[in-house]
Parts: structure tokens; C-alpha cells; sequence
């Protein structure tokens, strides 16, 4: 799956199941300032990854994801 | 030292009848009954298949989807009812509160409905899949919390779950702490959302519910001989309080006085009313005397009146009691026979309720009241609203754990 692909489906995510507006989901977005996805938001993004991507994402893998992108990248590596 | 007076400025809720409080209280004194068939989910398992809903509320619309989604709906109706009191208060919603605003909000099984639905996943999927927001909707304290976020209340919070007394001790408990000289303002209401399958199931089970599923809106009969159990409701209801002198400093309208609170616990059943109501008795006495008045100056009560066998004879046995042979004089109404049992919600709106008949001088009715019961004989106001100038209203809750908190309401 191309980076981009797993752009639209993270956006789709987002959109569809959090209920943030779309417009605000660009890869440069801040998870915590820009989408207001605070520490409980943040598990339940990573539960929609793992039913999305059919994956698993430890705790530590997300000590650096404080993007869109770069929770991109991270989903993307483990494809 | 003379007491601190304690006013109501504003007014916001959502319940069976209607969304706001204007058409809540053109509901009432018209005889509009709230109550319908189920329509939030499917009942065909279950012995009662009618309650009193909360209608045309979206809360993606009203909230936004990802605000909405947080919250379980006992906190949704709670900030949509806060909003129109705050507003009807004349406070800026813009602005946080702060430290001399306090919160007590009465729930009686708070989150109902997310607990629920985490247990399910639970079981369908395991404990990787649990919602990671199902504790902070489940919990009873969460409409108390949320609210107070969402409106920056920074003083003392308290939540209350003494079951269908909750929001008429969290009404009582903040005229305390105004009068008390805590804060000068206290957001104080109540809220529940728990008509859900498991809930109608386990108080069927109970045989608390009335099975009239083919009347639904005549289902809740308070105080008739035919009565057979009440009916579940819905919605929150919040009250602006506050010290007649914050009122008066910022120019806000008054409604009535919360001039007078009892609490009292039957510790008799953890069910059934005490024979003859006595710890109801002497909550009433205490609110009385609170209130600085006597038997002879009550005008109206709202009973708590829920349309059960046991309830309904016992809290008219009393009412006598307390008033004796004044009992037939006072008009009594029961306007959960239009809204249904709204649980910890009902004390908070049948506190409105109060202060609008005292400041509209009309009194709602009790509908479905065809078919007078012996052990029943005072007057209910039966069916027809009545215009009548009064000064002093009380207020009956009482709820499972034998918990009785009573309200008492002056004019001026």
C-alpha cells in the first residue's frame, strides 16, 4: 500500500468515526492541538488502526507519533 | 444572623414533552403526555415496550460528531439543559464560571447505556476492544464533570445518586451550600438517560412498571385506582441558584425561592416505601420548618406521585399525616403522569415545575386520573390544569434506598 493510500484510509478514520472535520486532516496536523485527539482519544485511534489495518501497535511504537504523518509512516513501515 | 435567601434565575431542560422550557410548561398545563412507544431500540423481548423518550435530539448535530461521541447521553442532555438555563440566567456561556459557581447534579444510574455497550464489546471482542471512553461515560459523576468543563465551574462539585430523590437532594444541597455563604451560585439539576433494554427488563422485573403497552400515553395514572406501576422517562433538567443578593447585584430575574429542604431515610426497604410513608413525613415536616412556614401556609405539592400501588397510597397517607385534616384542602398535582418516572432527573423538574406554578399562578394536572382509588382521596387535580394564584409550592422525591428529599418553593 502506497503512503497515500494509507493517508485516505487514516483520513477516512478520522472523519468517519472520530467525526473530525475533514478539512482540518492533512498529514501536517498536530494530533493533540490541531484534531483535539487528547491521551484517551489517542487509544481509540489506535484501536480504529489495528481493525482498519489489521495490525498491532504497541505502546512504545507511539512514543514519537504526534502528527498525522507521522502516524502515517508508522502504519506504512508495518505493512 | 439571618439566613441567606436563596433565588432561581434560570431554567433549561429536555424531557419527554419538549426540548426547551416554554414548551415544556405549555405541555403541562395542556395535559400533553411525553410518553410513546420505544423507539431507540428494539423491544419485542420485553414485557414493556413504551417509556417516555427525549425526542428530535441529535447530539452530532447539536454537539458536533466528535464532541458527541464522548459523551454518554445522560451528559449529552445535561449540557444541552445547562445551556438554556445558563442562557435564561442571563450568564455569558463564553465565559467560565469560576471558583464562586459550585455544581451538584442528581443521577440515579448515571452512564447506564455506555456500560451497556462496554460490556458487550467485552464479551464480543475482549478487553483489547473496549471503548477506552467507556469509564468516563459510565461514570454516575460524568454529566457533573462534563458540565462543569464544558461552562469552566471551578467551586465545589458534588453528584448525587440517592435514585429518584437525586436532583431534589442536589436542588436541597445546593440551597445549602448558598446559604450557607460556600458560593453564591450553584448549577444544580439532575439527568438520566437509562431506557435501555436491560433497565425496562430488570425494573419489568421488578414488577415496577406498568404493562399498559397498548395505551401507552395513558399508561401512567398516579393517584387512580387502576394505577399499575410507573413509567420510565428520560431528560435533564438544570436550575441557575444562587443568594438573592448575587441575583439582585446583577440585575437577573427571579423566578421563586428554594426557601425550604428535608432529607430524610426511611432505612426500611431497599424497595418498598415505609408503611405509611413515615420517613416521607418527616422529610416534609423538615422542609417545612426549613422554609419558615407551617402546615397552614403549603399551597401546592407536587407529589412525588409515580403512578405505583405502593407509592402512590402511602405518600397520600403522608401527606395526611403531616397536614391533617388541611390534606383535602391543598392542591396536589403529579405531572409524572405526563413526563413518566424521569429517576434522578424527576426531582430537578418537578422543581421547575414548582417555580412555574408559583410564578404563572396555574397549576398542571395529574392526567389519566379517571378512576378514584379509596386510599387516594385528595385533590389531584384531576385531568384539568386550574388557575389559581398561590404563594408556596412543595416538592416530594423519593427514591429506591428509601431516600426522601423534599423541596419547599416560596413566591416572594
Amino acid at each position: 500500500m502506497e503512503v497515500n493510500e494509507v493517508f485516505d484510509k487514516v483520513k477516512n478514520l478520522f472523519v468517519d468515526e472520530l467525526g473530525i472535520e475533514a478539512e482540518k486532516v492533512t498529514m501536517e496536523a498536530k494530533l493533540e492541538e490541531d484534531l483535539d485527539i487528547d491521551s484517551l482519544g489517542i487509544v481509540e485511534v489506535v484501536m480504529a488502526f489495528e481493525d482498519e489495518f489489521e495490525i498491532e501497535i504497541d505502546d512504545e511504537e507511539l512514543t514519537d507519533v504526534g502528527t498525522v504523518g507521522q502516524a502515517v509512516n508508522l502504519l506504512h513501515s508495518k505493512l | 444572623m439571618s439566613k441567606r435567601r436563596v433565588v432561581i434565575t434560570g431554567l433549561g431542560t429536555i424531557n419527554p414533552i419538549a426540548n426547551n422550557v416554554s414548551d415544556t410548561w405549555n405541555g403541562l398545563i395542556n395535559g400533553q403526555s411525553g410518553i410513546g412507544s420505544i423507539t431507540s431500540f428494539d423491544t419485542s423481548d420485553l414485557p414493556v415496550s413504551f417509556a417516555g423518550e427525549v425526542k428530535n435530539f441529535d447530539a452530532n448535530e447539536y454537539m458536533g460528531k466528535q464532541q458527541a461521541r464522548k459523551l454518554d447521553k445522560s451528559s449529552q442532555l445535561s449540557i444541552f439543559a445547562t445551556e438554556e438555563a445558563l442562557k435564561d440566567a442571563n450568564l455569558n456561556t463564553e465565559e467560565r464560571l469560576g471558583p464562586n459557581v459550585g455544581i451538584v447534579f442528581g443521577t440515579g444510574i448515571g452512564g447506564i447505556g455506555s456500560t451497556e455497550q462496554a460490556v458487550r464489546t467485552f464479551d464480543e471482542r475482549g478487553a483489547s476492544r473496549i471503548n477506552p471512553l467507556a469509564i468516563t461515560q459510565l461514570m454516575p459523576n460524568s454529566s457533573t464533570g462534563q458540565v462543569a468543563i464544558k461552562y469552566g465551574i471551578e467551586g465545589p462539585s458534588l453528584t448525587i445518586t440517592t435514585a429518584c430523590a437525586a436532583s431534589a437532594n442536589a436542588v436541597g444541597e445546593a440551597k445549602n451550600m448558598i446559604q450557607n455563604g460556600i458560593v453564591d451560585m450553584v448549577i444544580a439539576g439532575g439527568t438520566e438517560s437509562g431506557t435501555t433494554a436491560m433497565t425496562i427488563g430488570a425494573f419489568a422485573q421488578i414488577r415496577a412498571l406498568s404493562t399498559n403497552n397498548e395505551n401507552p400515553k395513558e399508561a401512567c395514572k398516579p393517584f387512580d385506582k387502576d394505577r399499575d406501576g410507573f413509567v420510565m422517562g428520560e431528560g435533564s433538567t438544570v436550575l441557575v441558584m444562587e443568594s438573592e443578593e448575587s441575583a439582585i447585584n446583577r440585575g437577573a430575574e427571579i423566578y421563586g425561592y428554594v426557601a425550604g429542604y428535608g432529607a430524610t431515610t426511611d432505612a426500611f426497604h431497599i424497595t418498598a416505601p415505609a408503611e405509611g410513608g413515615k420517613g416521607a413525613v418527616v422529610a416534609m415536616r423538615k422542609a417545612i420548618a426549613d422554609a419558615g412556614l407551617t402546615i397552614d401556609e403549603v399551597d401546592y405539592i407536587n407529589a412525588h406521585g409515580t403512578s405505583t400501588p405502593a407509592n402512590d397510597k402511602n405518600e397520600t397517607a403522608a401527606i395526611k399525616t403531616v397536614f391533617g385534616e388541611r390534606a383535602y384542602e391543598i392542591d396536589i398535582s403529579s405531572t409524572k403522569s405526563m413526563t413518566g418516572h424521569l429517576l434522578g432527573g424527576g426531582g430537578a423538574f418537578e422543581a421547575m415545575v414548582s417555580v412555574l406554578t408559583l410564578k404563572n399562578g396555574v397549576i398542571p394536572p395529574t392526567i389519566n386520573l379517571n378512576n378514584p382509588d379509596e386510599e387516594c382521596d385528595l385533590k389531584y387535580t384531576p385531568n384539568n390544569a386550574i388557575k389559581k394564584e398561590l404563594s408556596t409550592a412543595m416538592s416530594n422525591s423519593f427514591g429506591f434506598g428509601g431516600h426522601n428529599g423534599v423541596l419547599v418553593f416560596k413566591k416572594n
